[in-house]
C-alpha cells in the first residue's frame, strides 16, 4: 500500500541526496517525493509516498531517523490529512473540442492558464485521484504535455506538526556522552 | 587549556581538534590536496604512521578502534587517495566500527570542474558511512571534527568521513573550541525501551523452557560482558556466539555453546532450531547466522535487544524489541529476572553434541599432514595465557580460527565479519598493535588475502612493530575452492595460486621467517616466534584441499549442515 511520510530535515546541501540514496540503497521504491521550505528557514519539509507494507514502513521510518540531518518523521498514511498535487496539462483543443475542454476544466475547477491556437493548458490542484480523473477525460482529445509536482500533505485538525528550531530541539549537551567534550 | 581563542589555519585547527578528541596516532598517506594538513603536523604531538596504501590506513584505524574501543583515524589525499579508502570504510560500516577518515579535497573554487585528483568522495561514500562532511571553510573545521567523533562513537558506531578542501586547510580563522560544540538536532543515539516492553520480555523469559542467548558484537561495543554473564548465570540460559561476538562471553564458561551459523558448531545450530526463545543481544540476524529465514528457529519467540531501531524486524520478525544500549537494558532487566533451573534443557544440548567431538580433527591421529586446525589449535595452546590479540583475514582460516581459538576476553579477536574483506588482517593487526603495544599480536591470514595488502609489511617494519604473522598457506583461495568443491562440481576455476616464497619475501623486509609443513614443528615455531624480538612470518604449508565443516549452504536451513565425513580424509596408513 502507499504510505505517506512527512519528513523534516535540516536545510543543508546534500540532504535530499541522502534521503533519496537511502530509498535506493534499501530498495524501497519512491512513488513521489516533494521538498520545499517551511515556516522555519533552517528546516525543509519533504512529503514522500512509497509503496510499503506496515513492517517496511516502520523500517523506512527507522532508517530515515538514522540520517543525521533528519529531524522528524511522521507516517500520516492512516491519518486524516489534506493531500494536494498540482498538475499542468497541455491538451490539444481545436474547433469544437475547445469548448469541451473548457467545460471539463470548469467541472474540475481547473484553470486555463495558457491559450494557443491549437491547444489549451490547464492547471489543476487537488488530490491525486481528482487529477487522474481529469486526465482520463482529457486523453481522448490528446494530452500533449503534462507535469505534476507530486503530493504535499498536512494533517487536518488543530494538531500542528512542526519541529523546534534545530538548535533548540535537542542540544547535544543533554546526552551523557558530553563529558568527552570538556577540555 | 590555552589557545582557547586564537587565529589559526584550518590545517592547524584540524590537528588541535584531533588532539582534543584524544587522538594519539593517525594512519595516513600524503598527497597534494592534504599537504597543508601534513605541513601543520609538525606542531602536533600526534604520531603519524605512514602506510603503503590508503586501504591499509583505514584497516589500521579500524584495527586500532577494535582493539582499544576508541576512535581510529585515517588520513589521505583527494581523488585516488580517497577512493582507496572505500573498502576500509565499508568494512568499518558493516561491522559498526568507529573510525574518522579525513581526506583532502581540491580547492573549493575547483569543485565540480574535474580538477586534477578531484573525486566526489562524499558522494562516493554516502551509503557506506554513518555520516560524512564536505568542509569548505576553515571556520567549519572545528565543529565538523567534533561532530564526526561524536557521531562515529555514539549509538551504533560507524565510520565518518570528513572531506576538507585545500583552501579550507590553508585559510585562517578564529579558533574557539567551546563555541564549536556539535549541533546535531536530529541525531538520537540514546534510545531506551518502554516499561511495557521490559514486562513482555520478562514474561517470555520466565515462561521459556528452552531459551538461548545469541551473543553478538553489540556486547563488546556496549561493554556489557559482565552483565551478559550475570544474566546468563542467573537465568540459566546457554550462550551461542556470532563471529564478531567471540570474546564477549568466555569460551571456557559452562554456559558457552560456541559459534552459530554457516560454519558454527552443529550442536549450536541444532540448539537454536530447537529453542523456544531466542534472546538476541546486540546482533543483527545476518544471513550467515540464520540460514534460510523461512525455517529459522521455527518454534522460538524472539527478544531483540539492539541499539539500532532499523535492525528490528529487518531479517527476523521479533516478538519483543528492546531498543537501547545493551548494558543499560540488561541492568534494568536483571533485578527482575528469576533464577530458573534449566538443567534439563542444558543436558539435552549436551546430548546434541553427539559425535561432534570425535569428528573433530583435533582428536584424530596425526597422519603426518599439517592441517590449519592443528596450527590454530597449537597456537591457541601456546598463547592462551598471554595477553594475545588474534587478527584474521577472511576465508577458511578465519572460520578455523573461530572454531579452534578459544577466546576468553573481548577485543582479542579482530576480524572482518560483515563485509568479509580479504586483505584486512595485516593492516588491522598493525592498528591493533599500535593501540595495544603490550599485547602479543598474531596475524592469521591465508596466502590469498595476505597478498592483497602485504605492502604493509614495510609499514610494520618502519614502525618497529613486533607482530607475528602465521600464513595458512594451502596454495588455493581456499574458501572459494571449497564452494567450487561443493557447489560447482570441483571446477577449480581461478582458485589455485602460484605464490612467491613468503620466507624470502619476509627477508627482503628484514623480517625473520620460517616455513613449516609438519605438525611437530608447529609449537617450536610458535615459541621461537614469540621469543624473537622483532616481527616474524611463519609460512605454514597446510593440506591443500581441506574443508571447513560443518557448513550450512547459502540459503539452506540452519540445521541442514554438510558434516565432516567420518572418518576424515586420509590417515597415516593410506600413504
Amino acid at each position: 500500500m502507499l504510505n505517506t511520510f512527512m519528513v523534516y530535515v535540516e536545510n543543508k546541501p546534500g540532504v535530499l541526496t541522502r534521503v533519496a540514496s537511502l530509498f535506493r540503497r534499501r530498495a524501497f521504491n519512491i512513488d513521489s517525493l516533494t521538498v520545499g521550505r517551511t515556516e522555519k528557514p533552517e528546516v525543509s519539509r519533504m512529503t514522500i509516498t512509497v509503496d510499503a507494507d506496515l513492517d517496511q514502513a516502520r523500517r523506512i521510518e527507522a532508517n530515515l531517523y538514522k540520517l543525521v540531518n533528519v529531524l522528524l518523521v511522521e507516517n500520516i498514511t492512516n491519518q486524516s490529512a489534506i493531500v494536494r498535487d498540482l498538475a499542468m496539462i497541455r491538451v490539444a483543443a481545436k474547433h469544437e473540442a475547445r469548448s469541451h475542454v473548457f467545460e471539463l476544466a470548469n467541472v474540475f475547477r481547473a484553470r486555463v492558464v495558457d491559450v494557443a491556437p491549437e491547444s489549451l493548458t490547464l492547471e489543476i490542484t487537488g488530490g491525486e485521484e481528482k487529477i487522474d480523473g481529469l486526465l482520463e477525460l482529457l486523453r481522448p482529445y490528446g494530452v500533449l504535455e503534462m507535469v505534476r509536482t507530486g503530493i504535499v500533505a498536512m494533517r487536518r485538525g488543530s494538531k500542528t506538526a512542526s519541529v523546534e528550531s534545530p538548535a533548540e530541539i535537542r542540544p547535544i549537551g543533554a546526552s551523557n556522552d558530553d563529558v568527552s567534550y570538556s577540555v | 587549556m590555552g589557545k582557547n581563542k586564537s587565529t589559526m589555519s584550518g590545517a592547524s585547527i584540524l590537528w588541535e581538534c584531533l588532539e582534543r578528541e584524544g587522538v594519539r596516532v593517525v594512519f595516513g598517506y600524503p598527497g597534494g590536496a592534504i599537504l597543508p594538513a601534513y605541513d601543520a603536523l609538525k606542531h602536533s604531538k600526534i604520531h603519524h604512521v605512514l602506510v603503503r596504501h590508503e586501504q591499509g590506513a583505514t584497516h589500521m584505524a579500524d584495527g586500532y578502534a577494535r582493539a582499544s574501543g576508541e576512535v581510529g583515524v585515517a588520513i589521505a589525499t583527494s581523488g585516488p587517495g580517497a577512493t582507496n579508502m572505500v573498502t576500509g570504510i565499508a568494512t568499518a560500516m558493516l561491522d559498526s566500527i568507529p573510525i574518522v577518515c579525513i581526506t583532502g579535497q581540491v580547492g573549493s573554487k575547483l569543485i565540480g570542474s574535474d580538477a586534477f585528483q578531484e573525486t566526489d568522495i562524499t558522494g562516493v561514500t554516502l551509503p557506506i558511512t554513518k555520516h560524512n562532511y564536505l568542509v569548505t571553510h576553515a571556520n567549519e573545521v572545528a565543529r565538523t571534527i567534533r561532530e564526526a567523533f561524536y557521531v562515529a562513537k555514539s549509538g551504533r558506531p560507524g565510520p565518518v568521513l570528513v572531506d576538507i578542501t585545500k583552501d579550507a586547510q590553508q585559510s585562517t580563522c578564529e579558533f574557539d573550541w567551546e563555541a564549536a560544540k556539535p549541533q546535531l538536532p536530529g541525531y538520537r543515539p540514546d534510545l531506551s525501551p518502554a516499561p511495557a516492553e521490559y514486562a513482555q520480555a520478562l514474561e517470555l523469559i520466565h515462561n521459556s523452557k528452552r531459551p538461548v542467548i545469541l551473543a553478538g558484537h553489540g556486547i563488546i561495543v556496549s561493554g556489557a560482558m559482565r552483565e551478559v554473564r550475570d544474566f546468563a548465570e542467573r537465568a540459566g540460559i546457554p550462550v551461542a556466539m556470532t563471529l564478531l561476538g567471540l570474546g564477549a562471553f568466555p569460551a571456557s564458561h559452562p554456559l558457552n555453546l560456541g559459534m552459530m551459523g554457516m560454519h558454527g558448531e552443529a550442536w549450536v545450530n541444532h540448539t537454536i532450531q530447537e529453542a523456544d526463545l531466542l534472546l538476541a543481544f546486540g546482533m543483527r540476524f545476518d544471513d550467515r547466522v540464520t540460514g534460510n529465514l523461512k525455517t529459522y528457529a521455527p518454534n522460538a519467540k524472539k527478544i531483540h535487544i539492539e541499539i539500532d531501531p532499523a535492525e528490528i524486524n529487518k531479517n527476523v520478525k521479533v516478538d519483543v524489541p528492546l531498543v537501547g544500549d545493551l548494558r543499560e537494558v540488561l541492568l534494568e532487566l536483571m533485578p527482575k529476572v528469576e533464577s530458573i533451573d534449566r538443567s534439563e534443557w542444558l543436558d539435552s544440548i549436551d546430548k546434541l553434541k553427539g559425535d561432534s567431538a570425535v569428528r573433530d580433527i583435533q582428536n584424530l591421529p596425526d597422519s603426518g599432514h599439517l592441517y590449519a586446525a592443528h596450527v590454530i589449535n597449537d597456537l591457541w595452546h601456546q598463547t592462551r595465557d598471554g595477553n594475545t590479540i588474534v587478527v584474521t583475514d577472511v576465508g577458511q582460516h578465519q572460520m578455523w580460527e573461530a572454531q579452534y581459538y578459544k577466546h576468553e576476553h573481548p577485543r582479542t579477536l579482530i576480524t572482518s565479519g560483515g563485509l568479509g574483506t580479504m586483505g584486512f588482517a595485516l593492516p588491522a593487526a598493525i592498528g591493533a598493535k599500535v593501540a595495544c603495544p603490550e599485547a602479543e599480536v598474531w596475524v592469521i591470514v591465508g596466502d590469498g588475502g595476505f597478498q592483497m595488502t602485504m605492502c604493509e609489511l614495510a609499514t610494520m617494519v618502519q614502525e618497529n612493530l613486533k607482530i607475528n604473522i602465521a600464513i595458512i598457506n594451502n596454495g588455493f583461495l581456499g574458501m572459494v575452492r571449497q564452494w567450487q568443491e561443493f557447489f560447482y562440481d570441483r571446477n577449480y576455476a581461478a582458485t589455485p595460486l602460484l605464490n612467491p616464497d613468503f620466507a624470502k619475501l619476509a627477508e627482503a623486509y628484514g623480517i625473520r621467517s620460517m616455513t613449516i609443513s609438519k605438525r611437530s614443528e608447529v609449537v617450536p615455531a610458535v615459541e621461537s616466534a614469540r621469543q624473537h624480538e622483532g616481527p616474524v612470518l611463519i609460512n605454514f604449508k597446510v593440506e591443500q584441499e581441506d574443508t571447513v565443516y560443518p557448513m550450512v549452504a547459502a540459503g539452506a536451513a540452519l540445521h541442514d549442515m554438510i558434516r565432516r565425513p567420518s572418518p576424515i580424509v586420509e590417515t597415516a596408513e593410506d600413504e
